[in-house]
């Protein structure tokens, strides 16, 4: 492999990881503050992408206006979910694992739901021109992707931190992750702060989700599985509950799925494979993943 | 306990004898297409030529013909499923499927074991209908598909080096892959032009690292035997990757979704497929392609047409028997002989495939303009 294979393949890379890592963020945060797995993360991303289409197909809105509107319908769309689905079992203290059933459950509904209301079919999602630019660099193809989506997973990253460390609601949050009986006792109302949890979580995977169709842009009800299945791996991998992790897992993935193939190219086809292969090997020597914490049980 | 069983038995029995056994003054057709998934485009297209066939053509024998029409989602196991379902809850006489060969190589042993002939609308995948008498189909085989591209590379873009992409989750891509480079290979007589072969699965979005790889080996045209929306999404990132090259496919590119994903992208890009409504072979093809305009309001796709053959050919096969049981169907279907079809006159061979006309496309200005027919070997 050439050198500048090698940086073609490492701008691949870079793509495909920074858009794992801005949606793995949001899987772990929920998870972080709410130790609940939300599995319709996946579908939360699609339903991002969707409005987001709709918004420029049938109301004529300007793209960046339909993404902002996207965002936040996401974020409403995850509270309806948390009200719903979540909200009656913690309420009568079900065990987690039924919360993870019923997180399941409604990935299947809103997968249905939307074949039933949209069809099976693929849409074509708008990408604004800007961004599927591209720029010859000597012999390797660049497109603004390459700057975008790190840029907001960065500024995702950084609005995150600010969230959650430096504002009263943060610390509520960080109150919640540690102990829901006690902060509910020091006056923390633990429905409102799960609910703006929910809320921030979907809407950072209706970002997440516009990303990725600008980026491939063909969207359809069953299109989110995918990513949704890989980003919670990345998460994992990273840590699941930490933010930083996340990212890190992200970036793993993109670069292992990526330079698999630029390495091994006529293994292709095993491509998930190579890549799963070394996640299982780093989660055999780090179970708790690369930045999560030792869980130590008190007596 | 045991008098409850016995009132389920009762109720059990009721169920098979009013679930439509009786029924002997209708023909029941079963339709099992995915219209949900990566494939639903190819499912729904082909449902809307069977339908307008039913409704040109709503009876056979003097009896009413009724069609259950199962989704398959795309889904190998759920395939296998709806043909058992069609079989058995909807007890059919015949059933018309389906898009995408993997589905129906996953359909077609159910039905063989129960004895109810398919005719396949579009699976091009030879091993679909060899070592099964009870699968036919409308259309031709992977072969010469290949043949057709291979040709189409060599003599009209005049490449002497091509890479393939094939997505290995499906029979038909790879098979079709397969077959264009024996048929490539055979016009250039020299087994290292083809000069790379890459893969990737279903689902997938990314081609980036597969097609940095075939670009580093500077082939003079790349072929793509993959379904529609793979495929768009693949030459996009293609030519986002400065891959200025020709590209070619298959039948499964054929669906407005090809060229509404890939936009600016797919200009250009060479197709096979089986049927064109800008070149009608028979007098039923100016019939059906006037009858569809009418009730869909555009041009018919492949595998519209195909679906709208496949129920004529099943109609034809009982007229021809005399008789709805599912044997003499199939005995019928094995005789077909010169029927006049939209997508050409069919004759069905020994194995129960069709042997035909191939047509290829070409994208032009955001649609498939028919550019050339291509005589059977």
């Amino acid at each position: 492999m050439s050198l500048t294979h090698f940086f073609q393949h490492f701008t691949n890379a870079i793509y495909l990881g920074s858009l794992y890592a801005l949606i793995a963020i949001g899987y772990t945060m929920v998870y972080g503050i709410l130790r609940l797995i939300n599995f319709a993360h996946g579908e939360l991303l699609i339903v991002g992408a969707f409005i987001a289409y709709y918004g420029i197909l049938i109301f004529h809105l300007p793209w960046w206006l339909s993404f902002l509107v996207a965002i936040a319908l996401g974020a409403f769309v995850g509270v309806s979910l948390e009200r719903i689905a979540y909200r009656p079992l913690r309420q009568r203290d079900a065990p987690r694992i039924s919360l993870l059933v019923s997180a399941i459950g409604a990935s299947f509904f809103l997968q249905n739901i939307g074949l039933v209301i949209i069809g099976g079919r693929h849409k074509a999602f708008y990408r604004p021109p800007f961004f599927a630019q591209t720029t010859q660099l000597g012999e390797v193809s660049v497109m603004n992707f390459l700057f975008v989506i790190p840029l907001v997973t960065l500024l995702i990253l950084g609005g995150v931190f600010f969230l959650v460390y430096r504002t009263r609601t943060g610390m509520a949050m960080r109150a919640l992750a540690k102990d829901y009986p006690t902060a509910r006792l020091m006056g923390i109302n633990i429905n409102r702060i799960i609910a703006y949890t929910f809320a921030l979580g979907s809407g950072l995977a209706a970002i997440g989700g516009i990303m990725y169709a600008m980026r491939y842009p063909a969207i359809h009800p069953l299109a989110g599985v995918l990513p949704g299945i890989k980003c919670f791996i990345a998460a994992v991998v990273g840590g699941i509950g930490n933010v930083p992790g996340a990212v890190i897992g992200g970036f793993i993935l993109g670069f292992l799925e990526i330079m698999g193939i630029a390495f091994f190219p006529h293994l292709a086809g095993y491509r998930d494979a190579i890549a799963f292969i070394v996640l299982l090997l780093i989660l055999s020597f780090k179970p708790t993943g690369l930045m999560g914490e030792q869980v130590v049980e008190k007596v | 306990m045991g008098k409850r069983f016995g009132v389920l038995l009762v109720l059990l029995a009721f169920i098979m004898v009013f679930s439509g056994t009786g029924l002997a003054d209708e023909v029941r057709i079963g339709v099992y297409e995915p219209l949900t998934g990566p494939m639903a485009a190819g499912g729904q297209m082909t449902l809307e030529g069977i339908r307008l066939a039913h409704e040109l053509y709503p009876t056979v024998l003097g009896k009413e013909v009724r069609l259950f029409v199962e989704d398959n989602k795309t889904d190998k196991a759920e395939a296998a499923l709806t043909v058992s379902r069609l079989i058995e809850l909807h007890r059919v006489n015949a059933i018309i499927g389906t898009y995408g060969s993997s589905l129906a190589m996953s359909g077609g042993p159910v039905a063989e074991t129960a004895g109810i002939p398919v005719m396949g609308c579009s699976p091009t995948h030879p091993l679909v209908t060899e070592g099964n008498d009870y699968y036919f189909r409308a259309c031709f085989i992977d072969p010469f598909q290949g043949h057709i591209m291979a040709t189409y590379a060599y003599h009209t873009l005049g490449a002497r080096e091509v890479a393939i992409i094939q997505d290995i989750a499906q029979d038909y891509s790879v098979g079709l892959s397969h077959f264009f480079r024996q048929a490539f290979v055979e016009l250039t007589g020299d087994p290292a032009s083809v000069v790379g072969m890459s893969s990737y699965q279903t689902l997938d979005t990314d081609f980036t690292a597969q097609l940095t790889y075939l670009r580093g080996l500077n082939p003079d045209a790349v072929f793509a035997p993959g379904y529609y929306g793979d495929v768009a999404l693949l030459i996009t990132q293609a030519r986002e990757l400065g891959m200025d090259i020709p590209f070619l496919g298959g039948d499964a590119c054929e669906a407005p979704e090809f060229i509404e994903i890939g936009g600016q992208n797919v200009e250009g890009v060479a197709i096979s497929t089986h049927y064109s409504a800008d070149a009608p072979v028979t007098e039923e093809s100016t019939k059906f392609v006037e009858a569809f305009y009418e009730k869909y309001g555009h041009a018919p796709s492949a595998f519209a047409a195909l679906g709208y053959d496949a129920y004529l050919l099943i109609l034809d096969a009982i007229e021809r028997a005399g008789s709805i049981e599912p044997e003499d169907i199939r005995f019928a279907l094995s005789q077909t002989e010169g029927f006049e079809g939209a997508t050409g006159f069919i004759t069905m061979d020994e194995t129960g495939n069709a042997v035909k006309t191939g047509v290829i496309l070409q994208v032009q200005d955001g649609e498939f303009i028919y550019a050339g027919s291509v005589e059977p070997q």
